[in-house]
């Protein structure tokens, strides 16, 4: 079963050919996937395997390791309340009991609308504007239940320019395929690093 | 301290100064040295991690001691190591306390309890008690993650010792680190197992019980285990084993690491298929043809049924009768029933390959060189087999001396093969057609001719496909030899202990000791009642012979014609129409029901003695249990015939067989009992003498393809309808049915889509096979894999054409 869009596979290749070794682009790959779909699945990790020439067993431990690969479905907007130090002292735990009961789900539970995901976080080095929060990693600032309330209200109807989960840049970088790695070696190397070797870094 | 060269580095460790070689982790300087640092994620055949910290000691460089990991630190100059301070021993604790924080501590039902590092270790180096006094985490218990290997997450201490085997020794990275921090854990990806041909090895280098084998699980208790040092038969690469059995029955095998051979690695095959030893399906009493209804065959008592096959064999006489095989034997029982062949009956027709390799002469003629030669010669030549299916230790070497780039493998071939993904270069070729392709190579200007030329090369060399004669190959192996004169060989030998059968003269024209019928050694001469003057027949010359009503009895030692010579039809025939058939056998295979009279012969734990691998080396099997049933060693059948038809082999005890061995045979001379009874013996003793001079055909071309046709390939999977494989019950289910692989643009253009069955149409045969589109099979030709469940390519195959060609139609 295939996963990736035509377009995404495309870019998918792209992505491939940046890197010396095919398996560097696991991590690039991964929040491709995550972009299209807004989670991980199975399908996304093993066509991710056959693309970089290894074992879904290896792209599985890769993404697992990091918390911000979703492997369960998310809602559109995931919420993370910073419940650190900082922004404990400054009413993170009233916050996150108003957003429960506003939403109507526990922390780390999703909207039946699949808009909204609510989750506690660890401290998101903004201690100077707690409590603070982030929606899809963007920083929202001293925020107050009423707040709270118009962020959820705006992000619903859509009157917001976050995108939704899994895109971490609405501008497109493409490389041109002469500056990938490796194509022209930087001229201060004096002996060639590894993989660019006659075996082509052959593994 | 400064004046030291860089070969030579001293360490102090524990007061006592130890020479050391530079890069060398602290840790092995000290097993050499004879202290033993507690650990378990460091195994001496792969990488350092540093991952369980419980090799800590102080180690003082001029800065005053710091506590470091042994394994992560390489030796320098100077170093003051304390392995014994009171920094270490509270490191010591500290990490086991840790290790033992989640560990469940249900060593009464573990496996592993009685022979666990970590249960060791706890003990000689452990706290005592421990602090933790909180719920330990909890997992699913035991889960599968292979049909061979059970995981218990619970018990793991994430060594990382078999997530490390899997990547780096056995390439199948299926089991990987998931998860982070206290939810770290060993799992594969869902739904696909650690199917990989070596991951019996986990369970072997796990230091606690969280891998176990489900062969072995709740079998038995170390300490009720007796173990023997062997060496492993199921192929031809001579692994070195540990055989433990409990109240005289294998229960596991584990390997033993030798430079040499197998540097303590086993495939699955081997370390499994010790279930068949114990299998309720081994013959255990003589068999004859019930007189009534000869369909049937009867249990029998030794007597009557040697007094029956000597009749037939003296009516037969010396023209009139063969012997075929000798793989399974021990090189004493195939010097044995070498002797009662050629010095009792007078025959020559004896052969221990089954039309599956190359001719003996070439075989004991072939410049041979070591597995540790070809992991460092400058390039290895494969052609030959896939040696992943095949020979699956050495695929394993020779991997891990590519990945490091000790050596190159450079391979020719017709079909895509398990060392592909590591090879410099594949040069592929139509079947049969190897020789033009190396020659086309080294006449190019390409870089890789001149490395051929110049550079170390080792040839492994084999039947590349059981659908071609050994005619392709030989033109090869000529071709090496001409333009390549540098090379040195292993051959790629099909079966057990070949090698070893061939030494002791079980083949047309070849006498024991690597020398050819017209040059026996004085001291056979002597020993032997006759030596035959004329070249008997070999395999397929006497199955050819036995079709056309020319031989009368047929000798089947330890083979199985029918399932394992590529021509299943000419054995059918030979089987069918041959007077009386004797096997000599451990299992009713295909061929054995078919016998007159079976005698039922030990099996692989149950005797003792000397094999032979394919470099020549030669190392002790050794009896671990009594033989099953009134089963007995070949050498005794041989004697007991020999002596019903009126010769004496004087042959009575193996160390008496291997002293005559060691008088008679020219290679072997030398090669005392004392020797192969001592230590040496661990390594293997090194045999490569030969008095045959190599005489290789002219080449041949193989005739072309009439384009309607494709050209078969085949050959053997390591899980296929193995005898051993078959009668093991963890194992057989791992055989899949043979499926036809082809090009995905042949089966368009026959209008067949991926999946579907086919009408498979050869010379010899028409059957139905399930066709697979296989992009890596090459244009015009059709894989078919050689012996498996239900049946495979030994249908299709002409054993009298140089190549085979099969045609395909929709059902």
């Amino acid at each position: 079963m295939k996963f990736f869009t035509e377009e995404n596979l495309e870019l998918a290749h792209e992505i491939i050919g940046r890197y010396p070794k095919p398996r560097s682009a696991m991590i690039p790959l991964l929040h491709l996937a995550q972009e299209q779909e807004g989670w991980v699945n199975d399908d996304a990790m093993t066509e991710i395997a056959e693309l970089l020439g290894t074992t879904s067993a290896e792209v599985l431990g890769t993404c697992s390791f990091y918390e911000m690969f979703k492997r369960k479905p998310v809602g559109k907007y995931v919420i993370n309340i910073c419940t650190t130090m900082s922004c404990a002292l400054m009413g993170a735990g009233d916050l996150m009991k108003h957003a429960e009961s506003r939403l109507g789900l526990k922390s780390g539970g999703s909207t039946p609308d699949g808009l909204f995901t609510l989750e506690g976080a660890e401290c998101q080095a903004a201690c100077t504007e707690a409590p603070c929060l982030q929606v899809n990693y963007r920083h929202q600032y001293r925020v107050t239940p009423d707040q709270f309330d118009q962020l959820v209200e705006d992000l619903a109807s859509s009157d917001s320019d976050i995108p939704k989960h899994g895109v971490l840049s609405q501008i497109r970088q493409h490389i041109p395929e002469d500056k990938f790695v490796g194509s022209t070696p930087p001229e201060d190397v004096v002996s060639a690093p590894v993989w660019l070797n006659e075996d082509g870094g052959r593994e | 301290m400064s004046e030291s060269t860089p070969s030579e580095i001293s360490v102090t460790i524990n007061g006592v100064q130890v020479e050391a070689e530079p890069g060398e982790m602290l840790i092995a300087a000290a097993d050499r040295a004879g202290v033993h640092i507690p650990r378990f994620c460091y195994h001496e055949r792969m990488s350092p991690v540093g991952m369980c910290r419980m090799c800590l000691v102080d180690v003082d460089t001029g800065r005053g001691p710091m506590l470091q990991p042994s394994c992560m630190v390489p030796v320098a100059d100077g170093m003051s190591v304390n392995t014994e301070s009171e920094d270490t021993k509270r490191a010591q604790e500290g990490i086991l306390e840790f290790l033992l924080v989640n560990h469940p501590l249900d060593c009464p039902v573990c496996d592993k309890g009685g022979e666990c590092p970590l249960q060791d270790q706890t003990m000689a180096y452990g706290p005592g008690e421990s602090r933790f006094v909180e719920e330990k985490r909890h997992y699913e218990k035991p889960i599968p993650i292979s049909d061979l290997v059970h995981l218990d997450r619970e018990r793991c201490i994430l060594c990382d010792r078999c997530t490390r085997f899997a990547d780096e020794v056995a390439g199948d990275p299926l089991i990987h680190f998931t998860e982070r921090g206290n939810a770290t854990q060993v799992l594969t990806f869902p739904d696909e197992p650690f199917s990989s041909y070596f991951s019996g090895n986990t369970v072997q280098i796990c230091p606690v019980g969280a891998l176990t084998a489900a062969p072995y699980r709740f079998k038995a208790r170390p300490w009720d285990l007796e173990q023997v040092e062997s060496t492993c038969t199921t192929c031809s690469m001579g692994c070195r084993v540990a055989v433990e059995s409990s109240r005289n029955e294998l229960v596991r095998y584990l390997g033993v690491d030798v430079e040499s051979v197998n540097h303590g690695w086993l495939c699955d095959k081997g370390r499994f298929n010790f279930e068949s030893t114990n299998s309720s399906h081994r013959i255990t009493t003589p068999l004859t043809r019930d007189n009534d209804d000869p369909r049937q065959l009867l249990g029998s008592d030794w007597g009557s049924a040697l007094a029956l096959a000597a009749e037939a064999i003296q009516q037969a006489g010396p023209g009139r009768v063969g012997l075929i095989g000798g793989s399974r034997l021990t090189n004493e029982d195939a010097y044995a029933w070498s002797k009662f062949a050629k010095s009792v009956l007078g025959t020559d027709n004896v052969d221990a390959q089954l039309g599956d390799g190359l001719s003996a002469e070439v075989v004991l003629a072939l410049p041979l060189a070591t597995i540790a030669e070809a992991c460092n010669a400058d390039t290895v030549l494969v052609v030959g087999p896939d040696i992943k299916e095949e020979l699956a230790i050495l695929h394993l070497r020779l991997r891990g001396a590519a990945t490091k780039g000790q050596t190159k493998v450079v391979e020719i071939g017709s079909t895509p093969t398990g060392i592909e993904p590591y090879a410099h270069r594949s040069i592929r070729c139509a079947p049969g057609e190897s020789a033009k392709a190396l020659s086309e190579l080294l006449a190019s200007d390409d870089p890789l001719a001149a490395q051929l030329k110049q550079g170390s090369l080792v040839v492994v060399i084999g039947r590349a496909s059981l659908a071609e004669s050994e005619e392709p190959t030989l033109s090869l192996a000529a071709s090496i030899r001409a333009e390549l004169p540098h090379a040195t060989f292993l051959p790629a030998l099909r079966r057990g202990n070949v090698r070893g059968a061939l030494d002791m003269g079980l083949a047309p024209g070849i006498l024991p000791g690597r020398t050819r019928l017209d040059q026996p050694s004085p001291a056979l001469s002597a020993n032997w009642n006759t030596v035959p003057t004329t070249k008997g027949l070999n395999t397929t010359e006497m199955l050819r012979a036995a079709a056309s009503g020319d031989l009368d009895t047929l000798i089947l030692v330890g083979a199985d014609p029918l399932s394992d010579f590529p021509d299943r039809n000419l054995a059918a025939e030979a089987i069918q129409k041959v007077k009386t058939l004797i096997a000599v056998d451990t299992f009713i295979t295909d061929s054995v029901a078919q016998a007159d009279v079976v005698l039922p012969a030990t099996a692989y734990g149950e005797q003792g003695g000397t094999t032979t691998n394919i470099e020549g080396r030669i190392s002790r099997l050794t009896q671990k249990i009594t033989a099953t049933g009134s089963a007995r060693d070949d050498w005794m059948i041989a004697t007991e015939l020999a002596w019903r038809l009126g010769g004496d082999l004087r042959l009575g005890s193996k160390e008496e067989i291997w002293r005559e061995i060691e008088q008679v045979a020219p290679s072997h001379s030398g090669v005392t009992l004392e020797r192969v009874e001592s230590s040496e013996a661990h390594e293997g003793i090194l045999v490569q003498r030969s008095s045959i001079e190599l005489d290789l055909p002219a080449p041949g071309t193989p005739p072309v393809a009439d384009g309607y046709g494709l050209r078969l390939v085949s050959g053997r999977k390591l899980w296929d309808a193995a005898t051993t494989t078959t009668y093991s019950p963890s194992l057989q289910p791992l055989a899949e049915a043979a499926a036809l692989r082809v090009h995905p643009n042949d089966l368009q253009r026959l209008g067949i889509s991926s999946g579907t069955d086919v009408r498979v149409i050869s010379t010899r045969s028409t059957e139905i096979i399930t066709a697979i589109a296989d992009d890596s099979i090459e244009r015009g030709t059709a894989m078919l894999p050689f012996n498996q469940p239900g049946g495979g390519a030994n249908r299709f195959i002409d054993a009298a054409a140089m190549v085979n060609d099969i045609r395909i139609e929709t059902v």
